[in-house]
C-alpha cells in the first residue's frame, strides 16, 4: 500500500530486457526461455506446496465446515445453512462482535495521538529521536504473555499500583479486570499502550517523505508549530495515516491474546469482553465445535473485508495522494 | 526566538511524560521481580524492594518446565525463520525476474493468502497436525509458520528495486536462474532479508494461539504459553512471574537492542506482519 522507502521504482520492465537481448539465435532464445520457465516454477514450487497444504485448501475446508455439525468422534455432517442460522440469533456472537468493534474504536483512538508524538519527534532541532522512539517501541516486541501478567498485577484491586495512584486522588479504584463495566476498557487501555509504538514507527517513516521546503516557506509565512501540523503535516501524511488505520482495524479486529491471557474461563467479566476471535477460539478448540467456529471465522472475514472496503471508499474524500 | 525555544521545551516534556507511561509498567515489573512474596502484595506497595530478593528467578523454574519451553521457543522460532528466508527468497526471486507460465495467477494466490485472516486457516491446519500424529511436537510448531505470502511479498519488492542491469550483465556472462539468485541477488538483499528475518523471529517467539492449539503438554509449549498456562494457574507468586516474564522476553529485547535500525525499517517499510 505504501511505496517502501528504501524501494526505488522498478526500473526497465520485462519489454525492455527482450530488447536490449540483441539478435541471438531464435533456437537460443527459445531455450533460454524455457530454462527460466522451468527454473521459476521450481523456485516457486517449495512455498507455493506448503502454501497451498497449509493455507489455501484449508480456507477451502473451513469454508466447507461452516456448512456442516461435527460430532462427539469428529466427522462432520452437513447441515447446510444451520450454523448461519444459529449465528444469527446467537447473542454471545453479536456481543464479540460488538466487542470487538468497540475495542477498534478505541484503538484508532489511539492513532491521533500517535500523529502528534511522530510529529513531535520529526522537529529538526530535537535530539534523542532514536532513543525516543526504541523506548516508545519496547510494548511493541515484548511477549503478550509477559505485558498480560504485568498489567494483571498493575490492574489488581487491592495491591496494584493503579489504584494506589488513584488512592493519592481521593478515588476508590475497582477491581478491573474482574468488573464487566471496566474489563473492557482495561483491556483497550492495554491495547493502544501496546499498538502506538508499531503506529508511530510507521507514521515517523510517513514524515521523512514530507518535503522540509513546505515548512520554511510556511514558516516565512508566519504559519505556527499548530498551524504547520494542521495544514501541512497532517494532510501530506495522509497516505500513511489511512495505510495505519487499515492495519490498526484489521489487526484489532483479530486481538485475541490479551483477552484469552487476561480473561481466565469463569471470569465475570468475560461475555462483556470477549472479542469475536476469542469466541471462534474457544468454540473451535475449547468447546470443541468446529463447525460453528468455522462460521464464526466467516463472519469475521466478512467483517474486515467490510470495514476495509468502506475505509478505502471513504479514503477518497480525505486522503491526499502527492 | 522565545517562542520556538518554548516550542522545544514543551515537545520535550510531552515526550517524556509519554515515555513514563509507556516504559514505567515495565520498570515495575523488573522492581517486582527482585521483591519478597510479601513486598509485591504490600499495601500500600513499596516502590523499592527492601531487601533485594532474587528468589523469583530460581523460583520460576520450579513453576515451570522453563528451560524445555526456552528451547522450544528457540527452534519454533529459528526453525521458522531459517525456512521462510530459504522459501520465500526463492519464490520471491522467481516473481520479480523470472518469466514462467501463471506467474501472474500464482502472484494472485499468494496474496489472496496475505489478506486472509489466519482463523479461516486453523482448524483444518490442526487437523492436518492430528492426522499427522504432529500433536505436541516441535514440527507442529515450525511447520505451518516456514511459509509465509507476506515474507514472499516484502522480498518481491525488494528484489524488484534491485537494478536488473546487474541479472543481464550476469546472463551474458553465462549465469543460470539459480546462479543469478544465490550470488547476485541474495548478496545485495541483506538489508531485506535481515527485516524478514527479524519479523519473522519476532512474531513466531511472541506467537500464542497456534501453540495453544497444537500443544498442550506444558514440556512441548513455547514460553508464550507456558507463561500464560502459569498465569491461568491464578498464580500470584508475583516475583516469579515477573522474573519469567522477564527472562522469556530477554532474547527478543536483545535482539531488538542489536538490530533495532533493520527492525525498525522493515516494520515501517512494509506494516509488517508475519
Amino acid at each position: 500500500m505504501t511505496a517502501p522507502a528504501s524501494v526505488k521504482a522498478p526500473p526497465s520492465r520485462r519489454a525492455s530486457t527482450s530488447g536490449s537481448e540483441g539478435p541471438p539465435s531464435r533456437r537460443a532464445f527459445t531455450v533460454r526461455r524455457r530454462s527460466e520457465a522451468r527454473w521459476g516454477l521450481v523456485m516457486i514450487a517449495p512455498l507455493g506446496l506448503g502454501l497451498l497444504l497449509f493455507y489455501l485448501w484449508p480456507i477451502a475446508q473451513t469454508f466447507y465446515f461452516g456448512f456442516t455439525k461435527w460430532g462427539p468422534f469428529g466427522g462432520s455432517e452437513w447441515t447446510g445453512l444451520a450454523n448461519y442460522e444459529r449465528l444469527l440469533a446467537d447473542a454471545e456472537v453479536w456481543t464479540a462482535l460488538r466487542n470487538s468493534l468497540v475495542y477498534t474504536a478505541l484503538v484508532l483512538l489511539g492513532v491521533p495521538v500517535a500523529i502528534m508524538f511522530a510529529a513531535l519527534l520529526n522537529q529538526s532541532r530535537l535530539r534523542g529521536r532514536g532513543i525516543f522512539r526504541t523506548l516508545y517501541f519496547l510494548p511493541v516486541v515484548t511477549m503478550p504473555s509477559a505485558i498480560a501478567m504485568l498489567w494483571q498485577y498493575l490492574y489488581n484491586g487491592d495491591f496494584g499500583v493503579l489504584n494506589q495512584l488513584l488512592a493519592l486522588v481521593g478515588v476508590d479504584g475497582p477491581s478491573w479486570m474482574s468488573d464487566p463495566r471496566t474489563a473492557p476498557y482495561a483491556l483497550a487501555v492495554i491495547g493502544v499502550w501496546m499498538a502506538f509504538g508499531y503506529n508511530l514507527v510507521i507514521l515517523m517513516a510517513g514524515l521523512q517523505n514530507v518535503p522540509k521546503q513546505l515548512y520554511e516557506a510556511s514558516a516565512i509565512d508566519g504559519a505556527g508549530p499548530v498551524r504547520q501540523f494542521l495544514s501541512i503535516t497532517v494532510p501530506m501524511l495522509s497516505p500513511t495515516i489511512f495505510f495505519v488505520s487499515v492495519i490498526s482495524v484489521i489487526g484489532t479486529l483479530q486481538m485475541f491474546d490479551l483477552v484469552y491471557l487476561m480473561m481466565p474461563p469463569g471470569s465475570p467479566a468475560l461475555p462483556a469482553a470477549q472479542t469475536i476471535v476469542h469466541l471462534f477460539y474457544s468454540t473451535s478448540f475449547v468447546k470443541n465445535d468446529p463447525g460453528y467456529g468455522a462460521a464464526i471465522a466467516f463472519l469475521l472475514f466478512v467483517v474486515i473485508a467490510l470495514l476495509t472496503a468502506v475505509q478505502f471508499r471513504i479514503q477518497r474524500r480525505w486522503v491526499h495522494y502527492a | 526566538m522565545h517562542s520556538r525555544r518554548w516550542v522545544l521545551a514543551a515537545s520535550y516534556t510531552v515526550l517524556v511524560m509519554g515515555v513514563l507511561v509507556v516504559v514505567g509498567p515495565f520498570v515495575w515489573q523488573a522492581l517486582t521481580s527482585v521483591k519478597s512474596f510479601q513486598d509485591s502484595v504490600r499495601i500500600p506497595p513499596t516502590v523499592l524492594p527492601s531487601p533485594w530478593d532474587w528468589s523469583g528467578y530460581a523460583k520460576v523454574f520450579e513453576l515451570m518446565p522453563l528451560g524445555h519451553q526456552f528451547v522450544n521457543t528457540v527452534l519454533m522460532a529459528g526453525g521458522r525463520t531459517i525456512a521462510q528466508l530459504i522459501f520465500c527468497s526463492l519464490a520471491a526471486f522467481a516473481f520479480a525476474r523470472l518469466e514462467f507460465p501463471g506467474r501472474r495467477f500464482f502472484f494472485g494466490l499468494f496474496l489472496v493468502v496475505l489478506m486472509v485472516p489466519s482463523q479461516l486457516f486453523v482448524i483444518p491446519q490442526f487437523l492436518i497436525m492430528q492426522k499427522l500424529g504432529w500433536l505436541n511436537t516441535i514440527q507442529a510448531l515450525i511447520v505451518p509458520g516456514m511459509f509465509s505470502a507476506f515474507g514472499t511479498f516484502l522480498l518481491r519488492q525488494f528484489f524488484a528495486g534491485l537494478p536488473r542491469e546487474l541479472d543481464e550483465a550476469a546472463e551474458l556472462d553465462g549465469c543460470g536462474p539459480l546462479q543469478r539468485y544465490w550470488r547476485i541477488l541474495l548478496p545485495l538483499s541483506k538489508p531485506g532479508l535481515i527485516a524478514l528475518a527479524v519479523l519473522t523471529l519476532l512474531w513466531s517467539w511472541n506467537d500464542l494461539m497456534w501453540p495453544l492449539i497444537v500443544n498442550t503438554d506444558p514440556e512441548m509449549m513455547p514460553l508464550s504459553a507456558g507463561l500464560a498456562a502459569l498465569s491461568g494457574q491464578h498464580n500470584i507468586e508475583y516475583p516469579a512471574l515477573m522474573a519469567g516474564s522477564l527472562m522469556a522476553t530477554a532474547p527478543v529485547i536483545v535482539i531488538f537492542a542489536i538490530l533495532q535500525k533493520q527492525i525498525i525499517e522493515g516494520i515501517a517499510n512494509t506494516g509488517g506482519k508475519a
